[in-house]
C-alpha cells in the first residue's frame, strides 16, 4: 500500500488519468453545446468513431498527423451535418438519429478502414508529441502531468474556458441556451432556431471527433474497430453529471478518467480484485446523480423536442 | 387514386429498405465487387439454403424478441434503448436457475430458468421505468447507463465467482443437457426461440389492438396530460410497459443461454438489443410486422458471412448497410400520408387536365 503514496506513481496515475480523460472532455464540451440549444447528441459515440478513423485515413496517406486531424474533423462534421439534416430538418426523433448514425459508423468506418488502411492496420502512424512547456513543466509531479503534454491536450486546455465563457458570456451563448429552454421565445426574439441548433450540432460532432482524432494521434497510433468503445456515452454520462455546463462536465470526465485508470492498474497490479467494479463507476456515479439531483438539476427544457413554429 | 398513394406511403419501410440496398451496392462496388452477385450470394445464403435459414433463424430469436421489447413502452411514448442490458440480466438470471438450483426434473426447471430470466430482464427494466414515473427521469439516459452496469455485471460474475475452471476465457460452467431448448431444424442450431417470438408478437399484436391496456398505452404515448385527465394511471402503465419490455428483453436473453449458448459468456450478445430498435422501426410499431423485419434483418447479418466467403467481401459492409437500413427508415417515417394534401394536388390536376381540354376543345 506504501506504493500508493509514491510520488512517481502518483505522477504515472494522474498522467494516465489525464490521458484517459481527453477524449471524452472533447466529446463531453461538444455534448453540451448540442443538448444546450436543444438537440440529443447521442451520436457522439458515431463522432468519435468518424473522427479517429479521419484521422487515421488521413494520417497515414499524407504522412502528416495535422492533415489526419483536419480530416478527422471533417469526417466528424459530416456526421454532425447528417444528424443535423435528420434531426432538425427532418424532425425525425433526435435519439432514433442518434442511433442510426452510430450503427452506420461502426461498419462504415470497419469496412473502409479494412479497404484503405488495408493490412497496415496493425503498424503504427505518425501522431503528436509532446511538448514540454518552459517553467511550468519543471514543476514537482504536475508539472510534467499537465505542461508536458500533446498539442491537443493543450487544445483541451483552451476549449474547456472558451466553452464556459462562449455559452455564459457572449451573446450567442445565450442565444444558444434560450433555443434549448425555451424555443418560441427564440424564435419571436428573430433568432433562427433551425439554423443555430444546426450549427450547435455540426460544432458538437467536430469537438468530438477531436477526440476521436486523438485517440489515434495521441495514444494508440493506430485505428482499430469500434475504438470508441462506449466513449461518447460515457461523454454522455459525464455532462449529465456535470449539469449541462462546460467546466462541470469537465471536471466529471477527469474523475471518470481516474476510475478508468484506477481500474486498468488493478487489471495489472491486483488480478483478484474485480476490475469490472471499477469499469462500472462512471455509469453507477452518472445514475446517482441522476436520481440524488432530479428535481435540483433539470435538463435543458426542450431537450429531444423538434421545434414547429406556431406549435405548442 | 388516393387509396394507392396511401398504400405507397404505407409500404415507405419497404421503399427505405430498398434505397438502402442501393446505396450499399454502392459501398460493395466500391471493393470491386458486382453488387449483384454479392446480394445474391447473401440472400440464397440467408433464406435458400437449409443451413443459412438455420443459422438466420437462430438470429431471428433474439432479434425479433428485442424488437418486441422497443415496441412495447414505444407505444407509450418511452424509447427502450435498454434491451441490451435486459438481455443481459435475462441471460444472467436463467444461468442462476440453471446452475444453482437443486437438481429437478427438466419439466419443472427448464420453465424456471426462462421465467427466472424474463424476471431478471423485468426487474432491470423496472429501474427505469420507476425512475421516469416518479421522478421524471429520461428513460434513454438511465437505460444507456444501465446497459454498461449489466454488461458489466456479466462481466463480474463469469470472469470471478461463476467463472469454469481453467477456462481460457470468462465463460461459465456447462447448463445440463436436459435444459437444452428443442430444436426446431434437425442438425443444426436452429432452436424455438423464434416461434416463441412469434407467438409473443401476436399476442401483442390482440393486446394492443383489441384491449384497454393497449388504448391506454396508445393514448398516453400520443398525449400523456390527456392520459391522464382521462383517468388513465399513467405512472402505473409506465411502470408496467417498462417491466413487461423489460421481461421480453429478459427472455431473449435467457433463450440465447438455454437455446444456443448453453453457457453464460462475457459479451455474450453482440448488439440485438439495438437491432431491436432497427426492428421496431421497420415494423412502424406493428408487433403483426416486426417477425418479418427482424427475420430480414437476422438474414442480412446471417448471410453475411456467406457472402464473405462466396465473394471475398468484408463482411462489415453489412453492418454499414444495417447502418443506412435505419437511417433511410427513420428518415422515412418524417414522411406521413397528408390526405389533404394529395387530394387538393390531384383535384387541381384534374382542373388543370380539365381546362386544358377546354382550350383545346376550342381550338
Amino acid at each position: 500500500m506504501e506504493q500508493l503514496f509514491d510520488a512517481q506513481f502518483m505522477a504515472d496515475f494522474l498522467g494516465s488519468s489525464l490521458r484517459l480523460s481527453v477524449p471524452i472532455i472533447f466529446a463531453a464540451i461538444g455534448g453540451v453545446l448540442a443538448e444546450r440549444s436543444g438537440v440529443f447528441n447521442i451520436s457522439l459515440e458515431g463522432c468519435i468513431l468518424g473522427g479517429a478513423f479521419g484521422a487515421a485515413v488521413g494520417t497515414y496517406l499524407t504522412g502528416s498527423p495535422f492533415c489526419g486531424l483536419m480530416l478527422g474533423i471533417t469526417v466528424a462534421g459530416s456526421v454532425g451535418i447528417m444528424l443535423a439534416m435528420l434531426a432538425v430538418g427532418l424532425g425525425i426523433n433526435q435519439l432514433v438519429a442518434g442511433i442510426a448514425i452510430n450503427l452506420l459508423m461502426v461498419g462504415l468506418t470497419s469496412y473502409l478502414a479494412r479497404l484503405i488502411l488495408g493490412g497496415d492496420a496493425t503498424s503504427t502512424l505518425p501522431g503528436f508529441h509532446p511538448i514540454a512547456l518552459p517553467g511550468l513543466a519543471s514543476i514537482p509531479i504536475i508539472g510534467p502531468v499537465l505542461f508536458q503534454q500533446d498539442i491537443l491536450t493543450y487544445l483541451m486546455y483552451l476549449v474547456v474556458p472558451a466553452s464556459w465563457w462562449f455559452l455564459y458570456r457572449t451573446p450567442w451563448g445565450l442565444n444558444v441556451r434560450a433555443i434549448g429552454d425555451y424555443p418560441v421565445a427564440a424564435d419571436s426574439a428573430g433568432i433562427s432556431v433551425p439554423f443555430v441548433r444546426t450549427v450547435c450540432v455540426i460544432v458538437s460532432c467536430m469537438l468530438a471527433g477531436v477526440g476521436g482524432a486523438y485517440l489515434v494521434l495521441s495514444q494508440v497510433f493506430v485505428f482499430t474497430e469500434h475504438m470508441s468503445a462506449g466513449k461518447g456515452f460515457i461523454a454522455l454520462a459525464a455532462l449529465i453529471l456535470g449539469r449541462w455546463n462546460p467546466v462541470g462536465a469537465f471536471l466529471a470526465c477527469i474523475f471518470f478518467g481516474m476510475s478508468d485508470a484506477l481500474q486498468l492498474r488493478l487489471q495489472f497490479t491486483s488480478p483478484d480484485v474485480p476490475y469490472q467494479l471499477f469499469s462500472m463507476v462512471p455509469f453507477l456515479a452518472s445514475l446517482l446523480a441522476l436520481v440524488l439531483l432530479s428535481g435540483k438539476v433539470r435538463p435543458p427544457a426542450a431537450i429531444g423536442k423538434k421545434y414547429v413554429r406556431g406549435g405548442k | 387514386m388516393l387509396d394507392i398513394i396511401r398504400y405507397v406511403y404505407m409500404l415507405r419501410p419497404v421503399w427505405a429498405v430498398l434505397a438502402a440496398l442501393f446505396v450499399g451496392a454502392g459501398l460493395i462496388a466500391v471493393s470491386g465487387v458486382n453488387p449483384l452477385t454479392a446480394y445474391s450470394e447473401l440472400f440464397s445464403g440467408a433464406f435458400l439454403d437449409y443451413y443459412g435459414l438455420a443459422g438466420t433463424l437462430v438470429k431471428t430469436s433474439p432479434i425479433l424478441l428485442a424488437g418486441l421489447a422497443v415496441i412495447l413502452p414505444l407505444r407509450a411514448g418511452l424509447l427502450n434503448i435498454g434491451v441490451e442490458g435486459q438481455i443481459y440480466m435475462g441471460g444472467l438470471f436463467s444461468t442462476f436457475a440453471a446452475l444453482l438450483l437443486p437438481p429437478m426434473p427438466a419439466m419443472i426447471h427448464l420453465p424456471i430458468c426462462i421465467l427466472f430470466g424474463a424476471l431478471g430482464g423485468g426487474l432491470w427494466g423496472l429501474i427505469p421505468g420507476y425512475l421516469k414515473a416518479l421522478h421524471g427521469l429520461n428513460e434513454v439516459i438511465v437505460t444507456i447507463l444501465l446497459n454498461f452496469i449489466a454488461i458489466n455485471i456479466v462481466s463480474f460474475v463469469v470472469g470471478g465467482p461463476m467463472m469454469q475452471e481453467g477456462a481460457p476465457y470468462p465463460y461459465s460452467d456447462e447448463i445440463g443437457e436436459q435444459l437444452f431448448l428443442p430444436i426446431v431444424l434437425p442438425g443444426t442450431d436452429a432452436h424455438i426461440g423464434f416461434l416463441v417470438g412469434l407467438v409473443l408478437a401476436v399476442a401483442m399484436y390482440f393486446l394492443l389492438r383489441f384491449t384497454t391496456t393497449g388504448f391506454a398505452l396508445d393514448t398516453i404515448g400520443s398525449n400523456p396530460q390527456a392520459a391522464r385527465y382521462a383517468g388513465i394511471p399513467v405512472r402505473r402503465y409506465v411502470m408496467l410497459s417498462m417491466f413487461a419490455a423489460g421481461a421480453i428483453g429478459g427472455l431473449a436473453g435467457a433463450l440465447e443461454i438455454l437455446g444456443l449458448k448453453h453457457r453464460l459468456y462475457h459479451l455474450f450478445s453482440p448488439g440485438y438489443g439495438f437491432d431491436g430498435i432497427v426492428v421496431a422501426f421497420m415494423a412502424q410499431l406493428n408487433p403483426l410486422f416486426a417477425p418479418v423485419a427482424a427475420f430480414f434483418l437476422s438474414g442480412l447479418k446471417a448471410g453475411a458471412l456467406v457472402m464473405q466467403r462466396a465473394v471475398g467481401l468484408e463482411s462489415t459492409v453489412i453492418e454499414a448497410i444495417l447502418g443506412l437500413v435505419i437511417i433511410f427508415v427513420a428518415a422515412s417515417l418524417a414522411f406521413t400520408y397528408n390526405r389533404t394534401f394529395w387530394k387538393l394536388l390531384l383535384e387541381r390536376r384534374r382542373q388543370v387536365e380539365a381546362d386544358l381540354g377546354a382550350s383545346m376543345g376550342e381550338k
